[in-house]
């Protein structure tokens, strides 16, 4: 009963989303309408979530006579897991993006009050056709709520793979930032359609664009977490076409970020930031494509259908067409903005986004140029990390070394030898460490050392820049402490995302350089050594979980003689998929990891069991992720900012 | 002839022009190199014998795990042999399979032929979902008609 109730939600909110899309787009001229359309947002939005509650009950109470819970719930899940498979299918993250981008909606109807009437009818418009594309689908194509006829007593469960803290909540994240830009997408139609773009549109845009990108980088980074643990390759990157889908639109969408602010703060490059907003959400589409399609040969993607995707993919010719045609049309038009110098900060951040759309030119290549050299009949090539590690690295690279002088070079007409002047501290602070890290650490590696450098000329140049706002070292500490304190939430969230940055480039590059491995088949009592440390297989002992039979190992790790930490890492077997993982042990010491995988069980020489022990020594590896964290606790700082409340927007 | 155009708008676009055109210059060349010199083919055993592989060359070998030919070394290394039903090639590999692995079951191998024309893998793949095989695999062996579809899904799976 339930179920069909939530089917018929599902319906109810694709009818509704039809009136939202007509009210709001005639609400522009007609504001009797306007309200109507905010009313019928408010009800798609509500309307989906009953759908996806019905599909939360009925993964919860096990009713696998809905033939999404039996393809992917088992009866012994726990809790936790059997609320995560209704996002773990094909159908169910469906109904997830649906009801994000129905989310979205509703907020712009109840936070937008600040928007002028007509301007928030058309987001809500546009935002409804979007509703209106992906809800049919969903409706038609991909109904999770569908019955079965003949129920089986069992569910085949979820992939046990995903059955991880880090994973249960990395798609909710992930869509959350993925679908945030359709607001984006939505206010530059929007504005495409009233034909006119100028900072006060800017600053409506900042805060869903910064929302988006912080979840984004959330989810992307829970997302490099589960692969780290759960994979056990003890890599977080590997340049995975499903990777790569989730990380452009985040370059585009840091790229917008930035500039916003310039027709923000300037008005200028308008046409630009509203090319950046289409953009962000086509590469969204285009990620749901790859990712769901199966297309591409990744080594995780989930709950793919290839006979989908191709409507997937119309979908986003449709909507990325109309919006970049309605551009085409419309951007002419577009007002051209202030001036600058080439030495200012709109220049530094033009060449930014030079820097980031070219980026995420090569990534958007090289993953989509094993289908173009298929397509023109070409062999089956792939391109791994080499090409990106070539192309994608020192493109960054440049980015990131102009980066600090970004925030200390005035808008309009700057001195860059003035911020290169209070860099001088943050350049040899970099450069020393570069070059200790060249000269200390073994074995020698130029590139890496060079990075490291790379890392601490962020973090400098942001300290700088914080310091420089502040006074610091140059006024009575009184004002310091004024200015400390009276400095808007946006600047100090600016600081945070760019030593984030430095902190994420600081743990990569040691990381990938300074990683030390070490495998061995060990009977009980046997020791393997990784770098200083003594790993000792003490026991191996069987544990019953609640859906999984596991093997789990006692491996006493040891330095030097001292005790170090007991690690207990597992090989799970899950009888529902016969499917066995393994469970990866991390031990921390500081910034660095120790990650040991128990392998499966083989015959050793004598003929005893032995298990494959294999272990990493992870330099740093926690800056890592606790990198992209600051950066997306920056956004979420800046989100707070006074100036970016909707409600306080509604200054000229 | 002034090179420096006097008009604002010539010259906020000759700017713009001068900073984007050496970064394109530099994205496009980096692209051009790392496509000659850094992507890897993919074989099946049969085209990596028609090809004639050089040793040491990186490239992808992919096709079914044969049964019976996983063999497991007290030392951690795994020998098995890849099939595409018309030849077959001897990997090694030193660590982890993947859970997935199965014989039988399609997988990519990544490395390179010694000199004895063993496929020396430095890592192996097979798909974390295993209803599907890699799509080189499927196509290659649907190219030598040697497909016998995805596998039946169960009715209740069906989309």
């Amino acid at each position: 009963m339930i179920t069909e109730l939530g089917a018929f939600a599902l319906a109810l909110a694709l009818a509704l989303s039809i009136a939202q899309s007509a009210l709001g787009l005639l609400g522009g001229r007609r504001p009797a309408l306007a309200g109507a359309g905010e009313g019928a947002a408010l009800a798609t939005f509500l309307a989906v979530a009953a759908a996806f509650s019905a599909l939360i009950v009925a993964f919860v109470t096990s009713d696998f006579s809905v033939a999404n819970v039996a393809a992917n719930s088992h009866t012994a899940k726990p809790l936790l897991y059997k609320v995560a498979g209704a996002w773990g299918s094909h159908e169910g993250s469906m109904l997830l993006w649906c009801l994000i981008l129905t989310a979205y909606g509703a907020a712009v109807a109840v936070f937008g009050k600040g928007l002028p009437a007509s301007l928030k009818s058309r987001v809500l418009g546009v935002q409804g056709l979007l509703g209106v594309l992906f809800l049919a689908y969903t409706t038609f194509a991909s109904n999770p709520l569908a019955r079965l006829i003949e129920p089986p007593i069992e569910g085949r469960s979820l992939n046990p793979l995903l059955q991880d803290p880090a994973l249960a909540a990395h798609p909710p994240f992930l869509y959350l930032g993925y679908v945030g830009f359709s607001v984006v997408f939505s206010f530059a139609v929007a504005a495409l359609i009233e034909g006119r773009v100028d900072a006060a549109w800017a600053r409506w845009v900042r805060p869903w664009t910064l929302a988006a990108w912080s979840l984004l980088t959330v989810g992307i980074t829970l997302g490099a977490f589960w692969a780290y643990y759960e994979l056990g390759w003890g890599g977080w990157w590997f340049w995975d076409p499903v990777e790569n889908a989730s990380f452009m639109p985040w370059l585009i969408g840091a790229a917008l970020l930035h500039s916003a602010i310039v027709t923000e703060k300037r008005g200028a490059l308008s046409g630009w930031t509203v090319f950046l907003a289409l953009a962000a959400f086509t590469f969204s589409m285009l990620g749901a494509f790859l990712v769901r399609s199966g297309v591409l040969t990744s080594v995780h993607a989930f709950a793919v259908d290839p006979t989908r995707g191709v409507l997937l993919l119309t979908i986003m010719a449709i909507a990325s067409g109309a919006g970049f045609a309605l551009f085409a049309w419309r951007a002419p038009a577009l007002a051209p903005g202030g001036v600058f110098a080439p030495a200012s900060r709109e220049s530094l951040i033009v060449l930014n986004n030079i820097l980031l759309t070219a980026a995420t030119a090569t990534v958007l290549l090289g993953t989509l140029f094993p289908l173009i050299r298929e397509a023109i009949g070409g062999e089956t090539v792939s391109v791994g990390p080499p090409f990106f590690n070539l192309t994608f690295v020192p493109l960054m690279a440049l980015a990131l070394m102009i980066l600090p002088l970004g925030p200390l070079t005035a808008w309009k007409r700057g001195d860059l030898r003035r911020g290169a002047d209070q860099l001088k501290v943050a350049a040899i602070v970099a450069v020393l460490a570069g070059a200790t890290a060249y000269v200390m650490v073994s074995p020698r590696k130029a590139m890496a050392s060079a990075g490291l450098a790379l890392g601490f000329w962020l973090i400098g140049g942001a300290l700088t820049e914080a310091a420089v706002r502040v006074k610091a070292f140059r006024a009575p500490w009184p004002e310091v402490r004024r200015r400390l304190t009276g400095l808007p939430r946006g600047t100090w969230g600016m600081t945070l995302a760019h030593a984030g940055l430095g902190v994420f480039t600081l743990g990569a590059c040691f990381e990938t350089a300074w990683k030390v491995e070490a495998a061995e088949a060990l009977a009980v009592g046997g020791q393997l050594r990784l770098g200083g440390y003594e790993l000792s297989l003490d026991e191996v002992g069987t544990v019953d979980g609640p859906n999984y039979l596991a093997e789990r190992g006692v491996i006493r790790v040891t330095r030097s003689g001292k005790a170090v930490c007991t690690a207990l890492p597992e090989r799970r077997f899950f009888p529902a998929g016969r499917q066995s993982t393994s469970e990866v042990a991390l031990c921390n010491r500081g910034l660095d990891q120790i990650y040991i995988v128990l392998g499966e069980r083989r015959a050793a020489a004598d003929g005893g069991p032995a298990w494959l022990v294999r272990g990493y020594f992870n330099p740093w590896v926690q800056l890592i992720f606790l990198g992209p964290l600051l950066m997306a606790l920056g956004g979420l700082l800046s989100l707070s900012d006074r100036r970016l409340r909707l409600a306080a927007g509604n200054r000229p | 002839m002034k090179l420096w155009p006097t008009s604002r708008t010539a010259r906020r676009r000759l700017t713009i022009l001068l900073a984007i055109a050496p970064v394109l210059i530099l994205a496009a060349g980096l692209t051009l190199w790392g496509l000659s010199g850094s992507i890897s083919l993919f074989y099946t055993p049969a085209q990596a014998l028609a090809a004639k592989v050089e040793p040491g060359q990186a490239v992808q070998l992919g096709g079914l795990v044969e049964t019976g030919s996983v063999v497991k070394h007290p030392d951690g290394r795994v020998t098995f042999r890849v099939s595409d039903k018309e030849a077959s090639a001897t990997v090694d590999y030193q660590g982890d399979l993947p859970d997935l692995f199965r014989e039988g079951q399609g997988i990519v191998a990544e490395g390179v032929f010694d000199a004895g024309g063993v496929f020396q893998a430095t890592r192996v793949l097979a798909k974390h979902d295993e209803k599907y095989m890699p799509r080189e695999v499927a196509k290659a062996l649907k190219d030598q008609g040697d497909w016998r579809g995805d596998g039946e899904r169960p009715a209740y799976d069906k989309p």
